[in-house]
Order: structure tokens, then C-alpha cells, then sequence
């Protein structure tokens, strides 16, 4: 059966690896390609690399990126961050990612959702959705609300809504980033990542918030979520992914080995 | 899992400067299907430098042919016929090349395919293509991720133990009679993942993106 899979996070600023809290302030880890070497020999099941970088005349050291790890390693890789039409898309699945992944652009023009589809399948679209608990309301039920810029702009969206909305549009996965817990390493957002992945057929990615081996667990059991992004906890050295897949395979969670 | 690098793969003797390798022509057809640089990026860890290419000609004189390809069927299908490729993919296989379909590449080698609202396929081996039926809503599809395969094939098989492999599909292959079937795979039933006929042997998994597991059973399909 298939298994479940850790995916590793890295975010790239200037062609470096950082990481922030809580979308707010970052500090610089070290060189991607290396940061995906030492993953893939962990045994991580598949990367993800953000670019964070704010100026478009950076985006050239991303796609360069992309090449030199797609070089490196043979593992599936997404990206995300700066994607805003079919021709980036198109940079970056060339460059050697396997997925791409969209996020604010997305919610201003989800056409870019069946466009990206349509020209590369819905295989290669991965829909990032930011979202922030709020009072639940006639329009926001979940009590989820998506938020986009980073978490800076509130839309309005409930969450449950726009995931069933991506999928009719093509999506092939969700990557659900509760920002509520982002960073903070206290475990995912179990309560919407299940809602999500009970309410489309696409698989679930549960982002944000984990911190020890047992959050991952939840996710794929309570969260009912294919995978589990993590990020602080591999990059800071507190636990490697090979003990997060041995803690998983312990309690029962398939995984690979 | 097993772990290779420097363009050597454990337990073959292929690798870096390999006069057998270097001499070996592979052709991977371009037929504007996604992602045909991660196989030859693949191929080229392990010392090969495979040619991308939508020429007919070159496709037919290569000594190993790898029809990859993530995409859509009907416009894959269409792009092929346009360029003659789906001749060519034939006549490497009547002359007996060793001939590797991966995922799309598979697919399309059958008879016809559901995708699109039907397409008729290149009809290579019997059988058609059809989506995932699953009535268990935890079963997701695509079925996307990595996956425990039974894998019998001697060639493609060799060294490697029930291998968890790279899968992203939302249909699959079932073979009509005289396909030989080599892999098989579970995701809320069993599917049929890899199918050999003579020298032409495809797979819906992905080993240019299965880790050091893929690169040995590359390594397995150029040996």
C-alpha cells in the first residue's frame, strides 16, 4: 500500500536556505543543494523548495537552483513562490521540478490553476492554501479562512470551499499551511487538515506546526493526510528524517524505508 | 533502501567511463511531454549520455529506446503521430531494440485510453487504460507517492527486493492476453505497474525520480 510521505521544506532567499517564524524574520542556513543531498540520503520522500526572494532579478539564482538539485538528487522536488503564470511554471518544471506550487496567485486568478493543468497535468499542480483560524461565519463555516501575501491579506474564502474549488479546477494536491502554527513546532492543525482531506479526493499535505515525530503521526492518522511538511525540525538538527520515519514505522504509519 | 552516487550503482558494472556505456546510444523521445530531462539528468548520473530527441531517424537507430512522458494522452498522442514518432517507437520495437515505456510511455502503448473522453492509443500491445475505480474516499487519487512493487522481471528486477517505487497516476493499464505482466502494485486493490513483451518492457512508476532504487533499475534496462 502506499505509503506516507515526510517532505522536507526549505525556504530559498538569494539562493540560500532560511528559515523564518511565522513569516516573520528569517536567518540563513546554507546552500540548497547540499541542504537536499543530506535529505535525500535521510531518506526524505520528497522536497520542496520556496522562493522567498522578494526581487525578480533574484528569480534567476532560483531556476538555477532548481537545475543544480534536479542534477543532484532523483527524488521528486516541488517548488513554489513566485509562480505567477504557465511560462514560470513552465521555467521551473524545465529546470527539473517535478511540481509546482501555487499559492496567492492562485486565489487572484485561479484560471492559472486548469492553465497549469491543462499544459502540464494535474499531477504537476500542487494548490499551497494559507489558513488562519477565525470565527466561524455564513461565509467562512470552516472557521478557516484562507489568507494570501504571506499571511498578510485576509480573503474572505473559507478554506473547505476553496480546496473543493482547486480540486474541480484541476489541482492534483493540496499543501494545507496552517499559519496559526507555522514555526512554532507545537504540531499541525489536525481539526481543518482532516476537513480538507475529507472533502476532496486529492491528497492532503498537512504544513505548519510540526515539531516531534508524534505531530507526523497525527497528521497521516487524526489529520488524515497523505504527507507532512516539516522544516524547523531536520534543519536545526533536532531530529534527522530517518528518526522521524522510524518513529512513524513504530506506531504503524507505513512508510519507506 | 540502497544508496548510489558518483555515477556508480551498486552491485552493476555500470558506471563512469565504461567503454560498453559510453558506446551505447539511448534515445529518449521527445514528444513534448513533461519531464524528459529528469531521465536523461537520470541517465546521466549513471555515466550515459542519453539524446533528447523528436527525429524519427535517431529514434530508430538508437540501441535503446526510453519513451518517458507525464502528460495528458490525447495531446501526447497527437504530438506523437505529428512528429511520425509513433512509427518510429514501432520500428525500434519490430527490430528488436530494448525499449523502456515510463508511466505515459506505458499507457500509451495499449489500444486505448479513457483519459480525455477516449483516445485511441498506439494499440503496441493489447489492452486498454482506465481510471482509478475506488469506492474508498481515503483512497486518494492520483495515486501519487511512493509504493511497495512486486517487480518479477529478471532484467529490470535484478537486485532489487520488493523495491518501493515513485508512482503519480490516475489511471492505470490492463493488459489483454499474451502481455507479460512484471509489476504489480496496491493502492485500495491491486493494479498492474509494469508489463514486458520481448524487448519492450514499461512501467507506470518513475525510477528517473525513485532514488538510488531507480537509478539500479536503469541501470538493470541498459546493462
Amino acid at each position: 500500500m502506499l505509503t506516507k510521505r515526510v517532505i522536507v521544506c526549505l525556504d530559498v532567499r538569494a539562493g540560500q536556505v532560511t528559515k523564518g517564524v511565522k513569516f516573520q524574520g528569517n536567518i540563513d542556513l546554507g546552500d540548497p543543494v547540499d541542504f537536499a543531498a543530506r535529505y535525500d540520503a535521510q531518506g526524505a520522500d520528497e522536497l520542496v523548495f520556496y522562493d522567498i526572494t522578494a526581487s525578480a532579478e533574484k528569480r534567476g539564482l532560483f531556476v538555477d537552483v532548481v537545475r543544480r538539485v534536479a542534477e543532484r538528487i532523483f527524488i521528486p522536488f516541488a517548488v513554489g513562490g513566485g509562480i505567477r503564470s504557465v511560462e514560470n511554471m513552465r521555467e521551473v518544471l524545465l529546470a527539473g521540478a517535478e511540481k509546482v506550487s501555487l499559492n496567492s496567485p492562485a486565489v487572484r486568478d485561479p484560471a492559472l490553476i486548469s492553465a497549469g493543468a491543462r499544459a502540464f497535468g494535474s499531477q504537476c499542480v500542487v494548490l499551497g492554501i494559507d489558513a488562519r483560524r477565525v470565527d466561524p461565519t455564513a461565509t467562512i463555516p470552516s472557521g478557516y479562512e484562507v489568507v494570501i501575501d504571506g499571511g498578510r491579506t485576509p480573503t474572505g474564502m473559507d478554506v473547505v470551499a476553496w480546496a473543493r474549488q482547486a480540486e474541480a479546477l484541476g489541482a492534483g494536491e493540496i499543501c494545507l499551511n496552517a499559519i496559526d502554527t507555522d514555526g512554532v513546532r507545537q504540531g499541525y492543525e489536525l481539526n481543518i487538515t482532516c476537513r480538507v482531506a475529507e472533502a476532496v479526493r486529492i491528497p492532503v499535505i498537512a504544513s505548519g506546526g510540526g515539531g516531534r515525530p508524534e505531530h507526523l503521526i497525527d497528521a497521516v492518522t487524526k489529520g488524515k493526510a497523505e504527507a507532512a511538511l516539516v522544516a524547523s525540525m531536520v534543519h536545526y538538527g533536532d531530529y534527522t528524517v530517518a528518526d522521524i520515519k522510524t518513529a512513524m514505522a513504530q506506531s504503524g504509519v507505513p512508510i519507506r524505508h | 533502501m540502497q544508496r548510489g552516487g558518483g555515477g556508480l550503482v551498486p552491485g552493476t558494472s555500470l558506471g563512469r567511463g565504461s567503454h560498453t556505456v559510453l558506446a551505447m546510444r539511448v534515445a529518449i523521445i521527445d514528444y513534448e511531454a513533461g519531464n524528459l530531462t529528469s531521465v536523461q539528468r537520470a541517465l546521466a548520473h549513471l555515466g550515459v549520455q542519453a539524446e533528447v530527441t523528436a527525429d524519427p531517424a535517431r529514434v530508430v537507430a538508437a540501441d535503446r529506446v526510453i519513451f518517458p512522458g507525464v502528460g495528458a494522452a490525447a495531446s501526447c498522442m497527437a504530438s506523437l503521430r505529428g512528429k511520425g514518432l509513433d512509427g518510429a517507437l514501432k520500428a525500434a520495437v519490430a527490430a528488436g531494440r530494448p525499449t523502456l515505456g515510463i508511466c505515459l510511455g506505458l499507457q500509451l502503448l495499449f489500444e486505448h485510453s479513457e483519459e480525455d473522453g477516449g483516445v485511441p492509443c498506439l494499440g503496441l500491445l493489447p489492452g486498454r487504460v482506465v481510471r482509478f475505480q475506488r469506492d474508498d474516499p481515503a483512497i486518494k487519487i492520483p495515486h501519487m507517492g511512493w509504493n511497495p512493487t512486486t517487480l518479477t522481471d529478471p532484467v529490470l528486477g535484478r537486485g532489487l527486493d520488493q523495491p518501493v517505487l515513485y508512482y503519480v497516476h490516475s489511471y492505470h493499464v490492463v493488459p489483454g492476453p499474451g502481455v507479460e505482466v512484471i509489476a504489480t502494485c496496491d493502492h485500495g486493490g491491486e493494479f498492474c505497474s509494469g508489463v514486458r513483451r520481448d524487448n519492450l518492457v514499461a512501467v507506470q512508476f518513475h525510477p528517473e525520480k525513485s532514488g538510488a532504487t531507480g537509478l539500479k533499475l536503469l541501470a538493470n534496462f541498459l546493462a
